[in-house]
């Protein structure tokens, strides 16, 4: 059996498309975007060409779009660029229990720096409130970031809602758009946000290559600081084949995304409604609709992550875990926590990411094998032990 | 670093997995908290650990760790089991990846408190064994104090806050 691979969270494989344009532009395409003769014009050709089709996934003008190193730089840039740009305004900003650690911990920076940070609860579901967001604005106020959807738990937060109330009071807004980028319909003119970071890795493109889309005349200082590339907003020679590696997943997401999203839904269906039914005891993390079609989380009572994540990789399945064991940093997930669990169920936590490699026979391998895997931890486990001859 | 082969081994086919009913002795520590939890059965005859079983909720080092010091103990007379460390357990598996040490500290400690509870019992110190009743306080790992950042792994201070080498928070929820 092919290895099934439902950790696309981690890592996408390159679609096609994307290895045809890249090895396209490696054989033909050397020059430096910044020269201005025949060496230089094809590359910023190839950089303006990538650049209109990222801005066109997610409806913004080209110019509006800055190529970073991927969804870290970009939510770096966004925090500290509008908190330096802004720093005579004010020192404080919103953002979520939630967020990802490039947000969270470039907030983390930022008090070091004298910035003040309300960081909202979200409730069961991971949704932010925003009656809450607007609660936390002071005069002092200058920026909210808030993610479009959660790569741990799938839920989707009702970003043009808090869009709406940022606008009311000037205050500029960020989501962290890395993990619904090109998997479902982001829109920057929809949502009404000032900033949002989106990475290729999520939809099939190569790691290491992202962009920040920046609404025309949002106040935000360069993050590195340097020569005139990108609009003088990110210094640096581009990683050009990255780019050109963004911009074709950039296209082909947009013209697969209304046949894959019925057929990953169906699929993530199939799991959930199979591992529900064959595992007793498993608690679904997330938001039953609003949630990213192809993330499922579930937390397995009783049992540990990395040892269920490990029994599945020996029989072909790659997944995720949240559990504190495998995080490399041995903390529960931040997340998890967050929406109330206790440090023992996020302990049992995995995530299957599918994606467009995803088959019928493969959610199928998962749901005939698992429940097994489950059962020989839970018999090993002293707490359902306990629980069970209670 | 990725768990040896002979981890690998221990955690898919783990040895002495279960609970001895009429044990005379039981250990417990760890907590799901911590993200580790093990239990430890011991039947003991003429001084000697005639059986050796073990419960865990853990990762695959933990359940590693848990098999591996259970076969090692078994057949041990109390005494030489007690001198079982940390680094013995870690040893026969050929290695554990630095931030993973504080499982086989785990493992050590459930078997030497199982041991320390059969002593207890057989003294008069506590009374016979009932599964439920008997439970050590989670105790923490003594091996070596060694602490080793989960981040870039070097080995840090024990009760350092930050990694001196990569400058990262140092979780402390969580036993060394």
């Amino acid at each position: 059996m092919p290895l099934i691979y439902l950790d696309h969270l981690s890592a996408t494989p390159l679609h096609p498309k994307v290895k045809e344009a890249m090895t396209q532009h490696l054989e033909t395409v050397f020059g430096n975007p910044s020269s201005d003769n025949q060496v230089g014009q094809p590359a910023a050709a190839a950089l303006e060409k990538a650049r209109a089709q990222v801005a066109a996934l997610i409806n913004a003008e080209p110019k509006e779009v800055v190529f970073t190193s991927g969804g870290t730089e970009a939510n770096n840039h966004a925090l500290k660029g509008v908190a330096i740009g802004l720093r005579e305004k004010g020192r404080h900003i919103i953002t979520s229990n939630i967020e990802h650690k490039s947000v969270l911990n470039s907030l983390r920076t930022l008090r070091l720096l004298d910035y003040r940070v309300s960081s909202l609860d979200v409730d069961q579901y991971g949704l932010v409130d925003p009656a809450a967001v607007e609660k936390a604005i002071t005069p002092e106020t200058i920026l909210i970031s808030v993610m479009l959807a959660n790569n741990e738990i799938g839920t989707i937060e009702p970003i043009a809602d808090i869009a709406q109330i940022a606008q009311k009071h000037k205050i500029v807004f960020h989501t962290d758009a890395v993990a619904a980028t090109g998997i479902i319909p982001v829109d920057v003119q929809k949502l009404g946000v000032n900033l949002l970071s989106l990475a290729a890795n999520q939809f099939y493109g190569p790691a290491g290559v992202g962009a920040l889309y920046i609404r025309k005349g949002t106040p935000i200082w360069p993050l590195l600081d340097g020569g005139l590339q990108e609009n003088k907003r990110r210094a640096g020679s581009e990683n050009l084949i990255g780019i050109v590696g963004l911009g074709a997943a950039a296209e082909a997401a947009a013209q697969e995304m209304p046949m894959n999203l019925p057929r990953i839904k169906a699929l993530k269906e199939r799991l959930a409604k199979g591992l529900i039914a064959g595992i007793p005891e498993i608690k679904v993390n997330g938001h039953p609709e609003q949630c990213l079609p192809h993330l499922f989380s579930a937390s397995v009572t009783y049992i540990e992550g990395e040892s269920l994540m490990m029994l599945l990789e020996d029989e072909g399945i790659i997944v995720n875990t949240r559990s504190a064991c495998a995080s490399g940093s041995l903390r529960a997930s931040h997340v998890l926590i967050g929406t109330g669990l206790d440090h023992a169920l996020a302990q049992g936590t995995l995530v299957f990411t599918l994606g467009r490699d995803t088959t019928e026979a493969g959610i199928d391998h998962v749901l005939a094998v698992m429940p097994g895997i489950v059962q020989t931890l839970r018999d090993m486990s002293p707490i359902y032990k306990k629980e069970h001859t209670a | 670093m990725a768990y040896s082969p002979i981890v690998m081994d221990h955690f898919k086919n783990p040895r002495n997995v279960g609970e001895i009913l009429d044990a005379d002795g039981l250990g417990e520590v760890g907590n799901p908290v911590c993200g580790d939890m093990m239990s430890v059965y011991i039947k003991v005859v003429d001084n000697r650990l005639e059986d050796v079983k073990f419960k865990t909720f853990g990762c695959g080092a933990a359940i590693a760790v848990s098999s591996m010091i259970t076969s090692m103990a078994k057949g041990k007379t109390l005494e030489e089991a007690l001198k079982i460390s940390n680094a013995d357990v870690a040893e026969a598996l050929g290695g554990l990846p630095p931030n993973k040490l504080h499982c086989s500290n785990l493992g050590a400690d459930a078997l030497h408190s199982a041991i320390k509870n059969y002593q207890d019992r057989k003294s008069g110190k506590v009374k016979p064994l009932s599964l439920e009743i008997d439970k050590e306080p989670h105790v923490k790992g003594t091996g070596g104090g060694k602490c080793y950042c989960p981040y870039c792994e070097t080995k840090v201070d024990d009760e350092a806050h930050f990694c001196m080498s990569c400058g990262q928070e140092l979780p402390h929820e969580h036993d060394h």
